[in-house]
Parts: C-alpha cells; sequence; structure tokens
C-alpha cells in the first residue's frame, strides 16, 4: 500500500516486517528515530524481539554478535562515529559468519565534527565482509532490509549486511513509499534457520584462535561467499520483483545509458538529482547517462566493465575520499574494473559533510569530464584553502 | 514540479509543517516530498524545511533555491536572513506578522500577510503558527485541500490538540479566501 512517510519510520517498519528476535543499537543522529521506533514497536508488543539497551555503540553490536551465534535474527543501525567506534566488532561479526543486517543512516566522519551527510563511514568498512547495499530513495531503502536479510542468511553466503541510506537526505525524508504487508514479508523472509548455532548440547565455537596454518583460508572463504553473493542478490532481488514488482536483480542498474557517451557513475540518493540533470542534458541533445551502484560490496566490477563498454568517458562520483589516494573509493574501483578499456574514468570527490549537490552540479561535473578535468575535489570554496 | 520553502525559528513547528503539507498533499493525489534543512536545531535559531509537489515520481534532492511558494513565519526573519531569495516570479510568499509590511517582496511575487500569532493564541492558546500558516498555504495556493489538512492534522495530534489545530488552520484559511 502506498503511504507517505519518514524514512527512518519506513526503514524502521521494513525491519519490524522482518521479525529481527534481537536488537540491540544506541542512538545516534541521524539515525535515531529507526531506533526510537523500534523501541516503541517492542515496547507496545508490535515486534516480539528481545531490544537490548546499551551504553555505546561497540556494546550494541557485540550484543548482536552474541544472539546472532546464539542463532537470532539480529538487528542494529547507527551511523558515522558509532559505527567507527563498533569496528572491531564489524569486522568479528563478519569473520564469524554472522548474517546481522545494520541500517547506516550514512554521515560524515570526524574530525572535524560533521553531522551531515556522505557515505565515509560505510566506505571505510569496505574490507570487513560486510555486503553493503545502498539505497537511492527511500523506496529502495525498505525493501533493501527484505533483501538483506534474505542475502545475508542464505546457507552459500553468511554475511552480515549493510544497508546504507543517507543521512538527512533520506532519513529524514518523507515521501511516498509502498509497504508490503507482513503476510508478504512472511512469504519471501522465511524464518532464519542458521546452519549451525551456539548450542550448549552440541557446543562449538565462533571466532577462535587461528594459526598461521588456518587462518589465510577463512579470509579466503570469506572473500569466496562475498562473490558468490552477487548470484544470491540476482535470485532474490528477481524473486522480489516477481513477488512485488520491483526487481532488484542487478547490482548496476543504467538509465540513459543506451546510447551515451558520458556515464556518470553514482550511489545512494545523489542518483535522483543525476537522473533529473541527465532528463535536461538529454533535451539538450547531450548523450548522457547514468549507471547507478546498487551494491559496493560484493563489487559489481565485471556488470561494470559490461555497462560501460561503450561510452567514451565516465565521470565518478564519491561522497567519500581515500585521503592519499587517487580520490574516492568507488572512482578506484571503477577504474580497476575498466582496467585495458580505452574508456577514460575520471573521479569527483563531492557532498562531503553535507554539501548540497544541485542538478547544475552535475552538469558541471559532465562538461569537466568532457573536457577531460577530474580526479579532483569539486566545488572547493578556493578561499577557505 | 511545484517547490515550497518555509523560514521559521527552531521550536516554530516548521519541519512539522512541511511534513504535514507534504501528508496532505500526498493525499489529494499528487507526489510530494519533504525535508528540513537539516542542522543543528536549537530554539530560536533560523531553520528551514522544504516541500516539493509533482504529478510524476520525485527524484530530486537537492535543497529548494528557486521555490515557488515561500511561507516566513516570523517576520523578525527577514531583516537576518534573505528569506525571499529565489523566488519564482508567480510565486507567492506568506508571512506572519500583525504588521503592515516594511520589506519588498521581488516584482511579480504576491505577498500576503497574515496574524497568525493572534489566530493561534485564541485557537490554541500556544504562539506556534505552524499548523494556522498550513491553512494559509491551503488558501492561497490550492497545493492542499482543508479537508486534507485537516486529515494530516487528526492523524499527527491527539484529540482536543487536533481540534484545536485544525480551528486555527480553518481561521487562517477563512481569512485568507476571505481576502483573495
Amino acid at each position: 500500500m502506498m503511504e507517505i512517510t519518514e524514512g527512518s519510520h519506513a526503514v524502521a517498519e521494513a525491519v519490524r516486517l522482518c521479525r529481527p528476535q534481537v536488537v540491540s543499537a544506541y542512538p545516534i543522529t541521524p539515525q535515531t528515530h529507526i531506533v526510537e521506533a523500534l523501541a516503541d514497536f517492542v515496547a507496545n508488543c508490535q515486534l516480539d524481539a528481545e531490544y537490548i539497551t546499551v551504553e555505546n555503540e561497540l556494546s550494541a553490536l557485540s550484543a548482536c554478535v552474541g544472539a546472532s551465534a546464539a542463532g537470532s535474527r539480529t538487528y542494529s543501525a547507527t551511523t558515522s562515529q558509532g559505527l567507527l567506534l563498533m569496528t572491531e566488532v564489524v569486522f568479528n561479526a563478519a569473520g564469524m559468519r554472522l548474517p546481522i543486517v545494520m541500517s547506516i543512516a550514512n554521515r560524515a566522519i570526524g574530525a572535524p565534527l560533521s553531522i551531515w551527510n556522505d557515505m565515509q563511514d560505510s566506505i571505510s568498512m569496505r574490507d570487513s565482509g560486510w555486503l553493503q547495499f545502498y539505497a537511492e530513495d527511500n523506496q529502495e531503502a525498505t525493501d533493501l532490509h527484505f533483501l538483506a536479510y534474505k542475502v545475508a542468511e542464505d546457507t552459500t553466503v553468511q554475511l552480515p549486511a549493510f544497508v546504507c541510506f543517507d543521512g538527512f537526505i533520506l532519513s529524514h525524508t518523507y515521501e511516498p513509499i509502498d509497504m508490503i504487508s507482513q503476510e508478504q514479508v512472511d512469504q519471501y523472509l522465511p524464518k532464519y534457520n542458521p546452519a549451525e548455532k551456539l548450542d550448549a548440547k552440541d557446543p562449538i565455537s565462533f571466532g577462535m584462535y587461528a594459526t598461521p596454518d588456518y587462518y589465510t583460508e577463512f579470509r579466503y572463504e570469506m572473500d569466496m561467499a562475498q562473490k558468490r553473493a552477487k548470484e544470491v542478490i540476482a535470485k532474490y532481488g528477481k524473486e522480489f520483483g516477481t513477488m512485488f514488482g520491483r526487481d532488484y536483480s542487478a547490482l548496476v542498474e543504467g538509465y540513459q545509458l543506451e546510447d551515451a557517451e558520458t556515464a556518470i557513475v553514482a550511489m545512494g540518493s545523489i542518483c535522483g538529482t543525476v537522473k533529473d540533470a541527465i532528463d535536461e542534458m538529454r533535451a539538450e541533445g547531450k548523450k548522457v547517462g547514468l549507471l547507478k551502484i546498487r551494491v559496493f560490496r560484493p563489487f559489481p566490477s565485471e556488470e561494470i566493465a559490461l555497462a560501460l563498454a561503450k561510452v567514451k568517458r565516465v565521470a565518478v562520483l564519491d561522497k567519500n575520499i581515500s585521503l592519499g589516494a587517487k580520490g574516492g573509493a568507488t572512482a578506484i574501483e571503477v577504474r580497476d574494473a575498466m582496467y585495458g578499456s580505452a574508456t577514460t574514468v575520471k573521479g569527483y570527490v563531492l557532498g562531503l559533510g553535507g554539501r548540497d549537490i544541485r542538478k547544475k552540479d552535475i552538469k558541471e561535473i559532465v562538461s569537466l569530464c568532457e573536457k577531460g578535468v577530474g580526479d579532483q575535489f569539486y566545488g572547493l570554496r578556493q578561499e577557505l584553502i | 514540479m511545484r517547490e515550497l520553502r518555509i523560514h521559521g525559528r527552531g521550536g516554530q513547528g516548521s519541519v512539522t509543517a512541511a511534513e504535514l503539507i507534504a501528508v496532505a498533499a500526498f493525499e489529494g493525489g499528487v507526489f510530494s516530498q519533504a525535508f528540513p534543512a537539516f542542522g543543528v536545531e536549537r530554539r530560536g535559531a533560523p531553520v528551514q524545511a522544504f516541500v516539493r509537489f509533482d504529478d510524476k515520481k520525485i527524484r530530486l534532492r537537492s535543497q529548494v533555491y528557486e521555490p515557488d511558494y515561500i511561507i516566513v513565519q516570523d517576520s523578525t526573519l527577514i531583516k537576518d536572513v534573505n528569506v525571499f531569495q529565489g523566488v519564482k516570479t508567480g510565486g507567492i510568499v506568506i508571512v506572519n506578522t500583525e504588521k503592515k509590511p516594511d520589506y519588498q517582496v521581488p516584482e511579480g511575487v504576491k505577498l500576503i500577510t497574515i496574524d497568525a500569532t493572534t489566530i493561534a493564541l485564541k485557537a490554541i492558546g500556544l504562539p506556534i503558527t505552524n499548523t494556522t500558516l498550513m491553512g494559509a498555504f491551503a488558501a492561497a495556493t490550492g497545493e492542499i485541500q482543508f479537508s486534507t489538512l485537516e486529515n494530516a492534522l487528526k492523524h499527527r495530534f491527539p484529540g482536543e490538540l487536533a481540534t484545536k489545530n485544525i480551528a486555527a488552520a480553518k481561521i487562517a484559511f477563512d481569512t485568507v479566501k476571505g481576502g483573495a
């Protein structure tokens, strides 16, 4: 049913419908509305879950790890500094192969302190082993939670997943979404039935000591699971489409890309602004398209190379910066995906710490890319440097 | 696409007004989007909130720079903030004030002043003007119907508080309709 609601509340409702058995989180702007809503659901008996209140994010994810290892469907949410405080447990959760789903309301990280949006937080966890989904709008932010649990819990994957949606820009925005019903979610997402769990009658251990004889193979298995997740996402994304009309089988999605000479590559809510800018540029006769990355981990290298095979040039937008490297994480990885092709790949770091991005900025970036100017911060205030 | 920018001070309910206008517009059959100018909210500090209306799905995520409509909840903001910046020709500006304007809106822009504070004090008993100005907005622009606004208020506020806010919005709605 179509309804208009705030992004955070839509996400909380989606999580409720996923029937997590344990929720543990610590409030932090701009994620707070999600966990407030979930706490209400538990208190009002609208969600039959254990809501574990904790003193900080490190404890929140630790509680999730314990609960998940004991065989519960488990949920948390955080952002920015909260995610950084979790870091040790983020890596452990993936290493223990625990399919926890965590919403990230993307926010910049300090110092300097910023409560505003960029993607530095989740991107900084790119090597942790968590799957990473990125939402363009609140419809995706909602739906990707159903998909994330289904993929994460698949026995061929068994990895935790971030569902990332831009802090404030999506989390605090009211817009119409189509929320599927509990019955439909139950049909799509069966009860969590872990292959292995902590059980006093049949004791096993998670996250134990691995000597040099074993450690490498654990990491290899995680990498293989990430790569297998591509097919699993395609399968369950398609199933979602068949059941509810929105197909999430593609890890990357083209817009006006068929005959495009310049392709913009982007993730998250900026894709909406890019699409509107493309419509205006197309009306002026400019052959511009968008390749949206919906899944950043596993990274869809082959899919990107294929989708961009015919374009002349690529402008990659990054709301993050790998300091000291050649631009943001997406540009670096897209350049790797395009290695050996004649296509020019230029990166643009933009929208950091909440700096607003308008259609005219997208048009200007396309012009810069056409001139071969890129691999730079976009929109720097020269008077401050 | 039509766009609204609301200027207020922290605590005046600008964000709530944006949300409720979007809810009412959606119930009226258009796509809508409401969001705040994200800041560190402090009571009394200048704040902004935005609403977009369109016949198709809204994808744009930037802030609103060239609004069709502006609501100013507190006329003392006019000397501190360029509240009329970017307003489109043919646009409508609604200012809450009991005074005659000592400022000018850009040419081709319609200015509507309303003493929302007095209306809110009378109807609600509090100088919170957001819902009153929503009534004025409905009457001045036709973007939302009074009936959908009423539903949005009923849904957001409990019992008597909803009744009082609806009464305040109705006085403003009738005042603007009567003056138009």
